[in-house]
């Protein structure tokens, strides 16, 4: 009944069991690691990579054109149906392009901010300040974007009562809007690795270069820069990768707009194999992308 | 740091116009659910306080907070457990396939949301044979809750090292002795903090609940979707939405009461 203890340990009778198991498992490693990672591990595999995976092949079944039932007959012609199709292309292109443009847009608004967190503001409103830009990220995700759509509905939204003595309208609903949907939603990942990246930067690098000369806008750009840059890139991975996979932002404010995520929630219901070989492509952009960023060495700075 | 007075300014500027950019929309939103008219319009006409006193008494809000409420608790806890598993496992122990298990645990929320919605629908579909329920879609959260609790985890254990641990141990504590009084003791900050992440990402999640939950249940983020689109309901999404801005303070208050930097910092 007793498990002999191992070699080293001994363990008198009359001790109580949590002892004489921690005893026991005390000199065998491989037990408790397997102990402790046999239950996330299965969870993960079972509900999740198994899945995914059988998704992902999905997209090589055909489908029953009657009762659009799964069949497992391996075929290429989805794959071939979304490479051949010139719109998933150009939808493809306009998805890169989104969130091509809603990091950028973030980029350009953060550095500042962040530089001002880091470098100007005293030490001891930083604390507020980065929480500040942090408490957004803990509305709900739905309610910025309702806000968004008021912000931009064209005639009665807040944007185009602000240019209305312009005589202009406000932006309305379609890309235009989800780029500034998404670049609010996904600012603060942006802001918060570049803060904590030019927090690390010495303030004499930046001195150095103004007493050899280097007005502000050459040391931002020779020295400050440079050093941001893997925060940067690291700030670029959630906007990037949060804008691939969106689709419920679009239906809201993107009006006719259509991107990757909207098509596979459109076709999944209908022909999953389908939606599976589009799904596939934001997949490979996410991975794609991460590889690249993994070679700048961004990723160790989170 | 030496800065001309001009930059300064120019800086400062560019950050009240960020703070501007973040603040105003949210603004927009409590403001409008005040207006007086059921159609939106920029500047509100007339303001009441109307709505707020009906969705006190609106049923189908309540049973959707029930719901989230419900979900976020269950995924919580066992998000908890199953990240705090694996951060263990990873951090005190080499085996092989260290590197895919790290990268596994984050794979459902760095994919595309629609991705892993979908995935997770086929696991319950297609492989486990479920029926979906409001326990799939707690399972579902669980899953992309896990990676908050287990980063928060594995980076405590990592500051901490193991010394406290071996000196209890010399001292004659078993293992479930040291834990009890040693290990979770260091631990308790970063599993709060964890665990309100996690909570707070169950409790937002919309794309992944959308796939993996049956018509019936219906979680707050759900319900605001539904009714996003029906007219006469938007002085109600109005109130709660504002509702939502105004609590967002909460876990921010929470989170500074913790350990600041780790649930600032986890939420990236």
């Amino acid at each position: 009944m007793t498990a002999l203890p191992p070699a080293g340990t001994s363990v008198a009778p009359g001790v109580p069991a949590g002892r004489r198991l921690s005893a026991w498992l005390s000199g065998r490693p491989r037990v408790r690691l397997a102990a402790l990672l046999a239950p996330p591990a299965i969870w993960l595999t079972l509900v999740y990579l198994a899945a995914l995976l059988a998704l992902l092949t999905t997209a090589f079944f055909s489908v029953d054109e009657f009762t659009n039932a799964v069949t497992r007959t391996l075929t290429l012609s989805n794959v071939r149906d979304v490479v051949s199709d010139p719109a998933y292309l150009r939808a493809s292109a306009r998805t890169v392009g989104v969130a091509a443009a809603v990091t950028a847009l973030c980029t350009v608004i953060a550095i500042p901010m962040a530089f001002f967190m880091a470098k100007v503001a005293p030490a001891r409103s930083r604390g507020l300040l980065v929480a500040l830009v942090l408490t957004p990220l803990w509305a709900s995700y739905l309610v910025k974007v309702y806000a968004w759509q008021a912000m931009v509905q064209p005639g009665s939204g807040v944007i185009a009562w602000v240019l209305r003595p312009l005589g202009v309208d406000g932006p309305g609903y379609g890309l235009m809007a989800v780029v500034l949907t998404l670049t609010y939603l996904w600012l603060p990942y942006m802001v918060l690795p570049v803060y904590a990246g030019l927090e690390r930067l010495p303030d004499s690098l930046v001195d150095a270069s103004a007493d050899l000369g280097a007005g502000p806008w050459r040391t931002f750009r020779n020295v400050v820069l440079p050093l941001a840059y893997p925060s940067i890139v690291a700030g670029s991975v959630f906007t990037f990768s949060l804008s691939l996979g969106d689709y419920i932002t679009v239906q809201i404010v993107g009006g006719k707009a259509q991107l990757l995520a909207n098509i596979v929630f459109a076709n999944y219901a209908a022909n999953l194999p389908f939606a599976a070989a589009i799904a596939i492509i934001p997949v490979l952009i996410t991975v794609a992308y991460l590889a690249v960023v993994r070679r700048t060495g961004a990723l160790d700075n989170l | 740091m030496l800065l001309s007075r001009r930059g300064r300014t120019i800086l400062a500027a560019a950050m009240g116009l960020g703070l501007a950019f973040i603040y105003l929309p949210l603004l927009v939103v409590v403001v409008n659910s005040f207006n007086a008219s059921q159609v939106f319009a920029w500047p509100p006409r007339s303001l009441t306080t109307r709505w707020w006193r009906e969705v006190a008494s609106n049923t189908g809000v309540r049973e959707a907070v029930l719901t989230s409420v419900e979900v976020g608790l269950v995924a919580t806890v066992t998000a908890v457990v199953l990240g705090t598993l694996l951060a263990f496992a990873l951090a005190r122990y080499t085996f092989f396939g260290r590197q895919s298990v790290s990268v596994l645990v984050v794979l459902p929320i760095a994919l595309p949301g629609i991705v892993t919605a979908l995935a997770l629908r086929t696991a319950f579909q297609t492989f486990l044979g479920v029926e979906l329920s409001i326990w799939t879609v707690a399972v579902s959260h669980a899953t992309f809750c896990m990676v908050v609790v287990y980063n928060n985890v594995i980076a405590r254990l990592r500051r901490t090292g193991t010394t406290a641990e071996e000196a209890s141990a010399d001292l004659g504590a078993d293992g479930f002795t040291t834990f009890r009084l040693v290990t979770f003791p260091l631990l308790r900050g970063a599993l709060l903090a964890g665990a309100l992440l996690a909570f707070g990402l169950s409790f937002d999640e919309i794309v992944v609940t959308l796939s993996t939950a049956p018509p019936g249940v219906t979680t707050l983020p759900i319900w605001i979707f539904q009714n996003l689109s029906r007219p006469n309901q938007a002085p109600v999404v109005n109130v709660v939405a504002a509702v939502l801005v105004l609590l967002s303070v909460v876990p921010l208050y929470l989170s500074q009461r913790l350990a600041a930097d780790t649930v600032t910092a986890g939420r990236l």
